[in-house]
Protein backbone atom coordinates (compact mmCIF):
# COMPACT_ATOMS: atom_id res chain seq x y z
CA UNK A 1 0.00 0.00 0.00
CA UNK A 2 1.47 3.62 -0.96
CA UNK A 3 -0.05 6.91 0.21
CA UNK A 4 -1.67 7.04 -2.72
CA UNK A 5 -3.80 4.66 -2.21
CA UNK A 6 -7.56 5.16 -0.31
CA UNK A 7 -6.39 5.33 3.74
CA UNK A 8 -8.68 2.65 5.23
CA UNK A 9 -11.04 4.23 7.77
CA UNK A 10 -8.86 2.46 10.97
CA UNK A 11 -6.16 5.12 9.79
CA UNK A 12 -8.20 8.28 8.80
CA UNK A 13 -10.74 7.70 11.99
CA UNK A 14 -8.27 8.18 14.78
CA UNK A 15 -6.59 10.74 12.82
CA UNK A 16 -9.64 12.28 12.67
CA UNK A 17 -10.58 12.34 16.67
CA UNK A 18 -6.84 13.63 17.10
CA UNK A 19 -7.99 17.33 15.80
CA UNK A 20 -10.22 17.35 18.96
CA UNK A 21 -6.94 16.88 21.76
CA UNK A 22 -4.29 19.05 19.37
CA UNK A 23 -7.20 22.19 19.06
CA UNK A 24 -7.82 21.79 22.49
CA UNK A 25 -4.48 21.68 23.82
CA UNK A 26 -3.19 24.70 20.95
CA UNK A 27 -5.61 27.29 22.66
CA UNK A 28 -8.81 25.93 24.37
CA UNK A 29 -10.35 25.61 20.65
CA UNK A 30 -13.50 23.56 20.13
CA UNK A 31 -13.67 21.66 16.89
CA UNK A 32 -16.52 22.66 14.65
CA UNK A 33 -16.92 23.39 11.19
CA UNK A 34 -20.30 24.77 10.58
CA UNK A 35 -18.91 27.82 12.90
CA UNK A 36 -16.71 28.96 9.88
CA UNK A 37 -19.80 29.50 7.73
CA UNK A 38 -21.35 31.95 10.45
CA UNK A 39 -17.72 34.27 10.92
CA UNK A 40 -17.98 34.89 7.10
CA UNK A 41 -21.21 36.13 7.44
CA UNK A 42 -19.98 37.95 10.54
CA UNK A 43 -17.16 39.38 8.63
CA UNK A 44 -18.63 39.94 5.23
CA UNK A 45 -22.41 41.06 5.48
CA UNK A 46 -23.61 41.38 9.21
CA UNK A 47 -26.59 43.53 8.17
CA UNK A 48 -27.24 44.76 11.23
CA UNK A 49 -28.19 41.30 12.02
CA UNK A 50 -28.13 40.75 15.77
CA UNK A 51 -26.74 37.02 15.29
CA UNK A 52 -24.11 38.42 13.56
CA UNK A 53 -22.92 41.27 15.46
CA UNK A 54 -19.78 40.07 17.51
CA UNK A 55 -16.09 40.19 17.39
CA UNK A 56 -15.46 37.42 14.62
CA UNK A 57 -11.50 38.26 14.87
CA UNK A 58 -11.82 36.71 18.00
CA UNK A 59 -12.65 33.11 16.25
CA UNK A 60 -10.00 34.36 13.27
CA UNK A 61 -8.48 30.78 14.36
CA UNK A 62 -11.24 28.97 13.01
CA UNK A 63 -10.98 30.79 9.53
CA UNK A 64 -7.20 29.75 9.50
CA UNK A 65 -8.59 26.11 10.19
CA UNK A 66 -10.69 26.14 6.99
CA UNK A 67 -8.14 27.55 4.74
CA UNK A 68 -5.82 24.59 5.69
CA UNK A 69 -8.72 22.47 5.01
CA UNK A 70 -8.53 24.36 1.80
CA UNK A 71 -4.89 23.82 0.75
CA UNK A 72 -5.21 20.09 2.47
CA UNK A 73 -7.52 19.55 -0.10
CA UNK A 74 -5.50 20.84 -2.79
CA UNK A 75 -1.97 19.17 -1.71
CA UNK A 76 -4.16 15.51 -1.14
CA UNK A 77 -5.72 16.44 -4.92
CA UNK A 78 -1.80 17.13 -6.73
CA UNK A 79 0.37 15.44 -5.25
CA UNK A 80 -0.65 11.87 -3.95
CA UNK A 81 -3.64 11.37 -5.94
CA UNK A 82 -5.32 8.19 -6.20
CA UNK A 83 -5.03 7.48 -9.54
CA UNK A 84 -7.88 5.04 -9.97
CA UNK A 85 -11.64 5.73 -9.50
CA UNK A 86 -13.28 5.67 -6.26
CA UNK A 87 -14.18 2.16 -5.53
CA UNK A 88 -18.34 1.64 -4.52
CA UNK A 89 -20.69 -0.96 -3.40
CA UNK A 90 -21.89 -2.71 -7.44
CA UNK A 91 -25.32 -2.07 -5.79
CA UNK A 92 -25.20 1.74 -5.47
CA UNK A 93 -22.91 1.82 -9.12
CA UNK A 94 -26.18 0.13 -10.17
CA UNK A 95 -28.21 1.99 -9.02
CA UNK A 96 -26.67 5.45 -9.66
CA UNK A 97 -26.37 4.27 -13.55
CA UNK A 98 -29.99 4.01 -13.84
CA UNK A 99 -29.80 7.79 -13.14
CA UNK A 100 -27.24 8.29 -15.79
CA UNK A 101 -24.27 8.76 -13.14
CA UNK A 102 -21.08 6.89 -14.42
CA UNK A 103 -18.17 8.89 -13.94
CA UNK A 104 -16.70 7.74 -10.69
CA UNK A 105 -12.93 10.17 -11.19
CA UNK A 106 -14.09 12.83 -9.19
CA UNK A 107 -14.97 13.65 -5.32
CA UNK A 108 -17.94 14.57 -6.72
CA UNK A 109 -20.12 13.47 -9.69
CA UNK A 110 -19.28 14.91 -12.77
CA UNK A 111 -22.66 13.81 -14.25
CA UNK A 112 -24.16 16.09 -12.31
CA UNK A 113 -22.38 18.32 -10.09
CA UNK A 114 -20.45 20.45 -12.43
CA UNK A 115 -20.20 23.92 -14.41
CA UNK A 116 -21.96 22.08 -17.29
CA UNK A 117 -25.25 20.50 -14.92
CA UNK A 118 -25.19 23.86 -13.17
CA UNK A 119 -28.45 25.36 -14.25
CA UNK A 120 -30.18 22.39 -14.70
CA UNK A 121 -32.86 21.52 -12.28
CA UNK A 122 -31.11 18.73 -10.76
CA UNK A 123 -28.22 21.10 -10.61
CA UNK A 124 -29.89 23.47 -8.70
CA UNK A 125 -31.05 20.81 -6.61
CA UNK A 126 -28.32 19.62 -5.35
CA UNK A 127 -25.60 22.66 -5.73
CA UNK A 128 -27.69 25.14 -4.64
CA UNK A 129 -30.46 23.94 -2.13
CA UNK A 130 -28.46 21.32 -0.80
CA UNK A 131 -26.10 23.57 -0.57
CA UNK A 132 -28.37 25.94 1.53
CA UNK A 133 -30.03 23.11 3.60
CA UNK A 134 -26.37 22.50 4.68
CA UNK A 135 -25.41 26.06 6.31
CA UNK A 136 -29.50 26.47 7.07
CA UNK A 137 -29.17 23.09 8.93
CA UNK A 138 -25.90 23.04 10.54
CA UNK A 139 -26.31 26.27 12.15
CA UNK A 140 -29.78 25.75 13.37
CA UNK A 141 -28.95 22.49 14.69
CA UNK A 142 -25.74 24.56 16.37
CA UNK A 143 -23.00 22.47 14.99
CA UNK A 144 -21.96 19.71 12.04
CA UNK A 145 -20.76 16.63 11.80
CA UNK A 146 -17.53 17.78 13.34
CA UNK A 147 -19.43 20.39 16.15
CA UNK A 148 -21.98 17.79 17.48
CA UNK A 149 -21.28 14.24 16.28
CA UNK A 150 -17.37 14.29 16.95
CA UNK A 151 -16.64 17.22 19.78
CA UNK A 152 -20.15 16.98 20.88
CA UNK A 153 -20.03 12.89 21.40
CA UNK A 154 -16.36 12.66 22.75
CA UNK A 155 -17.54 15.24 25.32
CA UNK A 156 -20.62 12.90 26.24
CA UNK A 157 -23.64 16.02 25.31
CA UNK A 158 -26.85 14.32 24.92
CA UNK A 159 -27.97 17.14 22.47
CA UNK A 160 -24.98 16.58 20.42
CA UNK A 161 -26.40 12.85 20.13
CA UNK A 162 -29.93 13.77 19.31
CA UNK A 163 -28.60 15.94 16.40
CA UNK A 164 -26.40 13.57 15.42
CA UNK A 165 -29.08 10.78 15.12
CA UNK A 166 -31.13 13.76 13.34
CA UNK A 167 -27.96 13.98 10.69
CA UNK A 168 -28.35 10.97 10.29
CA UNK A 169 -32.30 10.30 9.71
CA UNK A 170 -32.36 13.47 7.57
CA UNK A 171 -29.93 12.00 5.48
CA UNK A 172 -31.54 8.19 5.28
CA UNK A 173 -34.49 10.32 3.77
CA UNK A 174 -33.01 12.35 1.25
CA UNK A 175 -30.81 9.23 0.15
CA UNK A 176 -33.25 6.44 -0.13
CA UNK A 177 -36.90 8.39 -0.55
CA UNK A 178 -36.41 12.42 -2.08
CA UNK A 179 -32.66 11.75 -3.83
CA UNK A 180 -33.90 8.95 -6.37
CA UNK A 181 -37.15 10.87 -7.50
CA UNK A 182 -34.34 14.35 -8.00
CA UNK A 183 -31.90 12.17 -9.91
CA UNK A 184 -34.58 10.67 -12.49
CA UNK A 185 -35.74 13.97 -13.63
CA UNK B 1 -34.97 37.06 21.15
CA UNK B 2 -32.38 39.10 22.14
CA UNK B 3 -28.49 38.37 21.19
CA UNK B 4 -27.05 38.44 24.11
CA UNK B 5 -23.60 37.63 24.34
CA UNK B 6 -24.74 34.40 26.54
CA UNK B 7 -27.24 34.03 23.72
CA UNK B 8 -24.23 33.51 21.17
CA UNK B 9 -22.04 31.62 23.75
CA UNK B 10 -25.26 29.26 24.80
CA UNK B 11 -26.32 28.30 21.11
CA UNK B 12 -23.09 27.99 20.05
CA UNK B 13 -19.52 26.34 20.04
CA UNK B 14 -18.17 29.53 19.48
CA UNK B 15 -16.98 32.74 21.91
CA UNK B 16 -16.38 30.69 25.00
CA UNK B 17 -13.50 29.77 25.57
CA UNK B 18 -11.90 33.50 25.08
CA UNK B 19 -8.19 33.34 26.19
CA UNK B 20 -7.40 36.00 28.17
CA UNK B 21 -3.93 36.16 26.74
CA UNK B 22 -3.15 38.48 23.20
CA UNK B 23 -1.38 36.37 20.59
CA UNK B 24 0.09 38.30 17.44
CA UNK B 25 -1.87 36.66 14.40
CA UNK B 26 1.31 34.20 13.62
CA UNK B 27 -0.02 31.85 16.67
CA UNK B 28 -2.78 30.89 14.17
CA UNK B 29 -0.47 29.71 12.06
CA UNK B 30 -0.76 26.10 13.87
CA UNK B 31 -4.25 26.38 13.09
CA UNK B 32 -3.74 26.63 9.41
CA UNK B 33 -1.69 23.37 9.38
CA UNK B 34 -3.72 21.71 11.53
CA UNK B 35 -6.19 22.53 8.86
CA UNK B 36 -4.09 20.99 6.30
CA UNK B 37 -3.81 17.92 7.75
CA UNK B 38 -7.43 17.63 8.32
CA UNK B 39 -8.12 18.27 4.93
CA UNK B 40 -5.36 15.73 3.35
CA UNK B 41 -7.06 13.17 5.74
CA UNK B 42 -10.35 14.33 4.83
CA UNK B 43 -9.38 13.34 1.13
CA UNK B 44 -7.11 10.48 1.51
CA UNK B 45 -10.08 8.80 3.23
CA UNK B 46 -12.27 9.26 0.95
CA UNK B 47 -15.06 11.01 3.06
CA UNK B 48 -15.51 13.81 0.95
CA UNK B 49 -16.65 11.32 -1.99
CA UNK B 50 -20.17 12.19 -3.05
CA UNK B 51 -20.55 8.62 -3.74
CA UNK B 52 -18.87 7.58 0.06
CA UNK B 53 -21.99 9.41 1.64
CA UNK B 54 -24.38 7.77 -0.72
CA UNK B 55 -23.20 4.21 0.18
CA UNK B 56 -23.19 5.58 3.96
CA UNK B 57 -26.55 6.19 3.57
CA UNK B 58 -28.07 3.07 1.97
CA UNK B 59 -25.80 1.15 4.75
CA UNK B 60 -23.80 -0.83 1.48
CA UNK B 61 -20.72 0.17 3.26
CA UNK B 62 -18.74 0.74 6.61
CA UNK B 63 -16.41 2.70 5.41
CA UNK B 64 -18.19 6.41 7.07
CA UNK B 65 -19.09 4.52 9.93
CA UNK B 66 -15.64 3.28 10.63
CA UNK B 67 -14.24 6.74 9.96
CA UNK B 68 -16.72 8.81 12.21
CA UNK B 69 -16.75 6.06 14.91
CA UNK B 70 -13.35 5.63 15.50
CA UNK B 71 -12.70 9.14 15.11
CA UNK B 72 -15.99 9.28 18.58
CA UNK B 73 -13.58 7.11 20.24
CA UNK B 74 -10.43 8.79 19.95
CA UNK B 75 -11.59 11.94 20.88
CA UNK B 76 -13.88 10.53 24.37
CA UNK B 77 -10.24 8.99 25.22
CA UNK B 78 -8.47 12.41 24.63
CA UNK B 79 -10.83 14.22 26.47
CA UNK B 80 -11.04 11.57 29.55
CA UNK B 81 -7.54 11.72 29.60
CA UNK B 82 -7.22 15.94 29.27
CA UNK B 83 -9.86 16.05 31.92
CA UNK B 84 -7.71 13.33 34.02
CA UNK B 85 -4.50 14.45 34.00
CA UNK B 86 -5.24 17.71 33.98
CA UNK B 87 -3.46 18.73 30.74
CA UNK B 88 -3.43 22.27 29.62
CA UNK B 89 -3.30 24.17 26.90
CA UNK B 90 0.69 25.15 25.33
CA UNK B 91 0.19 28.58 26.66
CA UNK B 92 -0.54 26.79 30.50
CA UNK B 93 -4.18 27.79 30.61
CA UNK B 94 -6.68 24.93 31.93
CA UNK B 95 -8.61 23.36 28.96
CA UNK B 96 -12.45 24.04 30.30
CA UNK B 97 -15.29 22.34 28.84
CA UNK B 98 -18.93 23.74 28.54
CA UNK B 99 -22.26 21.63 28.26
CA UNK B 100 -24.55 22.16 25.50
CA UNK B 101 -28.18 22.49 26.15
CA UNK B 102 -30.87 21.15 24.14
CA UNK B 103 -33.02 23.08 21.96
CA UNK B 104 -35.50 21.99 19.03
CA UNK B 105 -33.25 23.48 16.61
CA UNK B 106 -30.86 20.25 17.15
CA UNK B 107 -33.61 18.07 15.55
CA UNK B 108 -35.33 20.06 12.95
CA UNK B 109 -31.73 22.03 11.94
CA UNK B 110 -30.30 18.41 11.89
CA UNK B 111 -32.59 16.75 9.71
CA UNK B 112 -32.51 20.18 7.45
CA UNK B 113 -28.39 19.49 7.26
CA UNK B 114 -28.78 15.55 6.84
CA UNK B 115 -31.10 16.11 3.55
CA UNK B 116 -28.07 18.42 2.35
CA UNK B 117 -25.41 16.08 3.51
CA UNK B 118 -27.13 13.49 1.05
CA UNK B 119 -28.03 16.00 -1.82
CA UNK B 120 -24.04 17.69 -1.78
CA UNK B 121 -22.51 14.73 -0.43
CA UNK B 122 -20.60 16.70 2.13
CA UNK B 123 -20.68 18.63 5.40
CA UNK B 124 -18.82 21.81 5.79
CA UNK B 125 -15.69 20.37 6.17
CA UNK B 126 -15.37 18.32 3.23
CA UNK B 127 -16.91 21.33 1.20
CA UNK B 128 -13.91 23.42 1.58
CA UNK B 129 -11.56 20.06 0.66
CA UNK B 130 -13.33 19.65 -2.32
CA UNK B 131 -13.65 22.88 -3.86
CA UNK B 132 -9.51 22.56 -2.70
CA UNK B 133 -9.24 19.30 -4.47
CA UNK B 134 -10.59 20.73 -7.62
CA UNK B 135 -14.26 20.65 -7.97
CA UNK B 136 -14.38 24.17 -8.30
CA UNK B 137 -18.18 23.89 -8.78
CA UNK B 138 -18.50 23.45 -5.49
CA UNK B 139 -17.84 26.70 -4.28
CA UNK B 140 -21.22 27.76 -5.70
CA UNK B 141 -22.59 24.80 -2.94
CA UNK B 142 -20.29 26.49 -0.34
CA UNK B 143 -21.76 29.64 -1.14
CA UNK B 144 -25.20 28.71 -1.01
CA UNK B 145 -24.25 27.19 2.54
CA UNK B 146 -23.40 30.63 3.61
CA UNK B 147 -26.33 31.98 2.34
CA UNK B 148 -28.23 29.72 4.15
CA UNK B 149 -26.40 30.45 7.14
CA UNK B 150 -26.83 34.24 7.21
CA UNK B 151 -30.74 33.30 6.24
CA UNK B 152 -31.24 31.44 9.45
CA UNK B 153 -29.41 34.38 11.22
CA UNK B 154 -31.96 36.79 9.77
CA UNK B 155 -34.83 34.76 10.20
CA UNK B 156 -34.22 32.82 13.65
CA UNK B 157 -36.35 35.11 16.01
CA UNK B 158 -39.39 32.99 13.91
CA UNK B 159 -38.10 30.00 14.36
CA UNK B 160 -38.78 27.13 16.77
CA UNK B 161 -36.00 26.64 19.21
Amino acid sequence: MSISNPWPWYIAGPLIGLTVPVLLIFGNKFFGISSSLRHICAACLPSKIPFFQYDWKKEIWNLFFILGIFFGGMIAANFFADPNPVVVNPKLATELTQYGITDYSSLVPKDIISWHSLFTVKGILLMVVGGFFVGFGTRYAGGCTSGHAIMGLSTLQWPSLIATICFMAGGFIMANLILPVILRL
Amino acid sequence: MENTDFEVRSLDTICINESALQHKWYHNIKYLVAGVIFGIILVKSEVVSWFRIQEMFRLQSFHMYGVIGSAVVVGMISVFLIKKLKIKTIYGEPIVFHTKKFNKGQIYGGLLFGFGWAMTGACPGPLFAQVGAGATVVAITLLSAIAGTWVYGKIRNKLPH
